[in-house]
């Protein structure tokens, strides 16, 4: 083999093992980019994402300290001066701004009130649906087998149960409705739709080649969730999650519009819209005010999600 | 070293008896596993490796209906220090191949030995142990790197994993130096995998391979991603880490030009079974199975004034499904030799009777009842 | 008579065939793509022509811009992102960039067809072959199903799959990869374009397949007089097929020669690094030659040649000015037909 000979002498020229050089076509010469700060790059330009985003922290500030927002309080009823007391549309941010209700309470502390227990149950609920989902969904694609088969009829079981009913049912067997009651309610159906998104991205992330590389280097099967299957398949979970937040808003505006969601003397949207539907005639703006305000709500959390999809998703880069 | 290499390559059937290490404990076979070994030894021992991958039918209740027989039977070695080339078409098996050796899915029968210990009866500390000694490049530089993490941590995940090979406060400067080692700036090591390209990403590839000191790398299509003026630099680079750090390579591909000038030996497959095996000379110069000529005269040469004299062999039809392989030898529906023969009784990997007593190029194993010698390679 | 380039005139290899002057005729291309990373100029002025009959192959790495040009002769390229800022396609003589979408849509598919790399993505999944070969002649023809069945089965048999009449109602992922690049060729034959754009046709496929796939194709275009163009990265498919072929590098044209012209004497550093770095099939050869550095990020191409910085033969002009394509000569000044280099030192490289 005099061939082989020649092709291994250690001192054949170096030369075409050149490092490439690292100027003109290395990578860009800018700092390091992981896809999250490419990401954000992405939406800062997104003028989508900033005025959701001046929404979401305007309620989020309107939640924590409403007393920020308003003087009045969102409970103290005056049926004989204020009952139905049209909107003084010039009163800016006054008690009577956006006039009263039939019971004599300020519209608009309401609507400020009001903000903590929708931005409280959207945000628990998410969270609430995202881990539990993410876990479930992680174990069944990961392991796939009999573990998935069954976690994933299960999730089917949940799946098949209508949100806003199964809802309804749970929140009936409990006498006193509380926010974490409906937070729970919520939680325990919505789970299944980030469940199998996870599962979804975990199936297709177990087969790169990069997990296959960290079983090959003998990493635990911890490292491997942790360290390059969460990693990566957190981000459709986290889309689909920012989107789902606005549905779960929405969903307790429903339940307390029938009733059986949150009760007084809770303050909530849902209650003021179906309190003031008997007024609708004579004072439609009772009725109107916190209706709009829920569609902000819900509208800006939807925008927030599709800006993040845009700027996470795999396609677009 | 060219000396050390020929006694392989005379040497009369490739399957021969293996000596194993009996050990008690896995700290000796840890050990047994970490003892050297010298230039020209076979290093890995492929005893006739099955890998059948289940065809089930239902959701709840799974019943098999019947099996892909992605690798049916194969036997080769590997010398210390060499470049073993594999080559066959998509669903011959090659890379469940190196899945297998990797440990990576476990075998369905045979065995593969590495220095004395079948691996793919281990588990815990000693399948560690060898998973530190039989590392991998991949195909893929655009998958087989993590997008979340950077260049350092892709690469020193490895000590993480092994953490004896590194100190902790050694780890940062060794992935500086392996960065070095495969032609990457050094400084690029807080840089995720997407600002770069194929061909660098690649280079990423290899120094996660070289990391923890292996003395096997397994490659499946380590180049067949990469643009054209790359795969040189690449090839080169590995033929220059092969002589630095006395690699032994498996070296797995479809293009058989790239496979004749890096491996010392070659072996051809077809649809789960090995055909042919022999020196690249022996495979390329003087082939005597029928796929490896018809597989040789399709490759297009460079060459426009090989258009005319070159030997054409154009296959008829596709390779049958593995999960259905033709009975006896597997080749025969689409060979233009077949008889009767080749229908009931199977051709055995072995030097054919023909050439077993003389000792030209054509003296090498070849698993075909009617093999003789073709040049397909260079133009008459 | 064909012409490569209009600004350097630099005469094709050979007559065309039909006489009446090249079928296609592409003049001072430039197509850019607005992305994340700023405007990728993917495509910077490139001229072609095909005749009918000939065979001209494009031959390029990733992002040489070969598919790019190719999908704007088609008019498949998505805009945006991407955007033609320049040039002309004349086919038989038409500026098909003014033309309506109307009057492209009849060309699209009739005059010009287009063979892609991943058959499986391109045919519809949920549709029989037969119907969707039969489609072809019932939209384009007018024929009636009965009759476009029966086109259908012969053209089946014309790109020689076997039992054509028992599989026509088969659907594409019942056929193996080889067939059914074969059952996209037929559908690009069904009208018997004037035209063939192929995009890499064989490299998803196996070599004892691709033999075969490029054989049809060849015999293909010999029977029905039709221009292909062959977009490859792989110079030994080139070397089997083509007539002329154009080298492309960062969107420009680089060379064009003849097929055993360019391979037995390049004119650029580039082929020729690129033919260097091959390893042989038929001999062992020592350590390959490897062309330094990577192909350039078409957001920042390098002022000058753009191969400038790879090149071993660079000189300071090589960075500032950008070298014309120009005619290549024998050293005593006899022009080597078809011949063009984007060199400033092409007679070094061809004669040194």
């Amino acid at each position: 083999m005099p061939d082989t000979t020649a092709l291994k002498s250690t001192d054949a020229s170096a030369t075409a093992v050149d490092a490439p050089p690292a100027t003109d076509t290395g990578p860009a010469p800018g700092k390091p980019r992981s896809l999250w700060s490419d990401a954000w790059h992405d939406l800062r330009r997104n003028p989508l994402f900033i005025v959701s985003m001046v929404l979401i922290l305007l309620l989020a500030v309107m939640s924590i300290f409403p007393g920020l927002f308003t003087s009045a309080s969102p409970r103290e009823a005056n049926l004989a001066e204020h009952y139905l007391q049209h909107p003084n549309w010039g009163h800016f941010f006054a008690p009577d701004w956006l006039g009263y209700d039939g019971q004599g309470r300020s519209i608009y502390a309401r609507l400020v009130y009001g903000a903590r227990a929708s931005i409280t149950v959207g945000v628990v609920v998410t969270l609430a649906v995202t881990i539990t989902g993410l876990i479930i969904g992680m174990l069944a694609g990961y392991f796939g087998g009999w573990i998935d088969t069954i976690l994933s009829r299960i999730t089917d079981v949940f799946f098949g149960v209508p949100f806003i009913v199964g809802a309804m049912v749970i929140l009936t067997s409990f006498e006193k409705r509380s926010v974490w009651v409906v937070i729970l309610s919520l939680a325990f159906l919505g789970w299944t739709s980030i469940a199998r998104v996870a599962r979804g991205s975990v199936i297709t992330i177990k087969q790169s080649d990069y997990v296959v590389a960290a079983k090959a280097l003998g990493a635990s099967t911890t490292r491997i969730l942790t360290r390059h299957i969460l990693p990566n398949a957190i981000a459709p979970v986290i889309v689909v999650a920012t989107i789902a937040l606005g549905g779960y808003i929405a969903a307790e505006a429903t339940l307390s519009f029938l009733g059986i969601g949150l009760a007084e003397p809770t303050v909530s949207w849902g209650i003021d819209v179906s309190a003031a539907k008997d007024q609708l005639r004579n004072a439609p703006y009772v009725l109107v005010i916190p209706s709009v305000m829920v569609s902000i709500t819900v509208l800006s959390f939807l925008m927030f999600g599709d800006a993040v999809r845009n700027a996470l998703d795999p396609k677009m880069r | 070293m060219a000396e050390l290499k020929k006694e392989p390559v005379d040497a009369t059937p490739n399957v021969s008896a293996v000596e194993t290490v009996d050990v008690a404990t896995e700290a000796e076979a840890v050990a047994a596993i970490d003892a050297p070994v010298s230039q020209g030894e076979p290093i890995l021992q492929v005893r006739n490796l099955v890998k059948h991958f289940p065809l089930t039918q239902g959701i709840l209740f799974k019943k098999q209906i019947g099996a892909v027989k992605a690798v049916d039977g194969i036997s080769f070695d590997l010398y210390a220090g060499e470049t073993l080339g594999i080559v066959g078409e998509s669903g011959c098996g090659k890379s469940t191949v190196a899945k297998l050796l990797m440990t990576l899915e476990r075998a369905t029968a045979g065995e593969v030995f590495y220095k004395g210990q079948d691996i793919t009866k281990l588990s815990g500390r000693a399948l560690k142990a060898v998973r530190r000694n039989i590392q991998m490049v991949f195909q893929d530089p655009y998958t087989s790197l993590n997008p979340r993490m950077t260049v350092g941590d892709i690469i020193g995940e490895t000590f993480e994993i092994h953490p004896e090979v590194a100190p902790k406060g050694d780890r940062r400067r060794r992935v500086q130096d392996l960065l070095d080692v495969v032609g990457l700036n050094p400084e690029y090591i807080n840089r995720y995998p997407h600002q770069f390209s194929g061909g660098q990403r690649q280079r990423i590839g290899i120094a996660r391979g070289l990391a923890l000191n292996p003395e096997i790398i397994i490659c499946d299509e380590p180049v067949s991603a990469l643009d054209v003026s790359v795969q040189a630099q690449v090839i080169n680079l590995m033929e220059k880490l092969q002589d630095e750090f006395n690699l032994s390579y498996v070296f797995i591909a479809h293009d058989l030009s790239i496979v004749r000038h890096i491996s010392d030996r070659v072996g051809v497959m077809y649809l789960g079974k090995m055909a042919e095996i022999g020196t690249d000379t022996q495979i390329y110069d003087h082939p005597t199975h029928p796929y490896t000529q018809a597989l040789l005269s399709a490759v297009p040469v460079p060459d426009p004034s090989a258009r005319e004299g070159r030997d054409r062999i154009i296959l008829t039809g596709d390779v049958p499904s593995p999960a259905n392989p033709p009975s006896g030898c597997r080749f025969r529906t689409r060979c233009w030799k077949a008889e009767e023969r080749c229908a009931t009784e199977e051709p055995l990997l072995a030097i054919p009777e023909r050439f077993v007593a003389g000792s030209t190029p054509a003296t090498h194993e070849s698993a075909c009842h009617f093999a003789e010698e073709r040049d397909v390679v260079h133009a008459a | 008579m064909t012409t490569i380039d209009k600004t350097a005139h630099v005469p094709a290899p050979r007559e065309s065939v039909s006489g009446d002057g090249p079928l296609l005729d592409v003049r001072d291309l430039h197509v850019e793509f607005h992305t994340r990373d700023g405007v990728a100029k993917a495509v910077n002025g490139v001229n072609y022509t095909v005749s009918a009959g000939e065979t001209l192959a494009v031959l390029g790495e990733s992002g040489s811009g070969k598919s790019v040009t190719a999908q704007t002769i088609m008019g498949i390229l998505d805009m945006p992102p991407g955007k033609i800022t320049q040039g002309e396609i004349l086919f038989r003589g038409q500026d098909m960039l003014k033309m309506s979408n109307e009057e492209r849509r009849k060309i699209r598919g009739r005059k010009i067809a287009m063979i892609f790399q991943d058959a499986l993505s391109s045919l519809n999944p949920v549709l029989s072959v037969g119907y969707q070969l039969g489609e072809m002649f019932r939209v384009h023809q007018g024929l009636s199903k009965k009759e476009a069945k029966a086109k259908s089965i012969e053209l089946m048999d014309q790109v020689k799959i076997p039992a054509a009449a028992a599989r026509i109602s088969d659907f594409p992922h019942q056929f193996s990869g080889g067939m059914r690049q074969r059952i996209m060729i037929a559908m690009a034959l069904a009208l018997e374009p004037d035209l063939i754009i192929a995009d890499e046709p064989t490299t998803a496929l196996d070599v004892t397949v691709q033999a075969q796939v490029m054989d049809l194709l060849a015999e293909l275009q010999r029977e029905y007089n039709m221009g292909l163009i062959l977009i490859t990265h792989d110079l030994g498919v080139v070397a089997d097929v083509a007539d002329k072929i154009a080298v492309m590098y960062a969107g420009r044209i680089v060379e064009t020669a003849p097929v055993d012209e360019l391979y037995s004497r390049p004119a650029h550093p580039y082929t020729k690094g690129l033919l260097e770095s091959i390893p042989r099939l038929d001999q062992k050869g020592q350590e390959l030659y490897a062309i330094k550095g990577l192909p350039p990020n078409l957001t920042r191409i390098p002022a000058g040649c753009a191969f400038s910085p790879r090149c071993p033969k660079a000189q300071d002009i090589c960075r500032t000015d950008v070298p014309p394509l120009v005619p290549v000569t024998e050293q005593d000044g006899l022009e080597l037909v078809g011949r063009g280099s984007a060199c400033h030192f092409w007679k070094e490289t061809i004669h040194g």
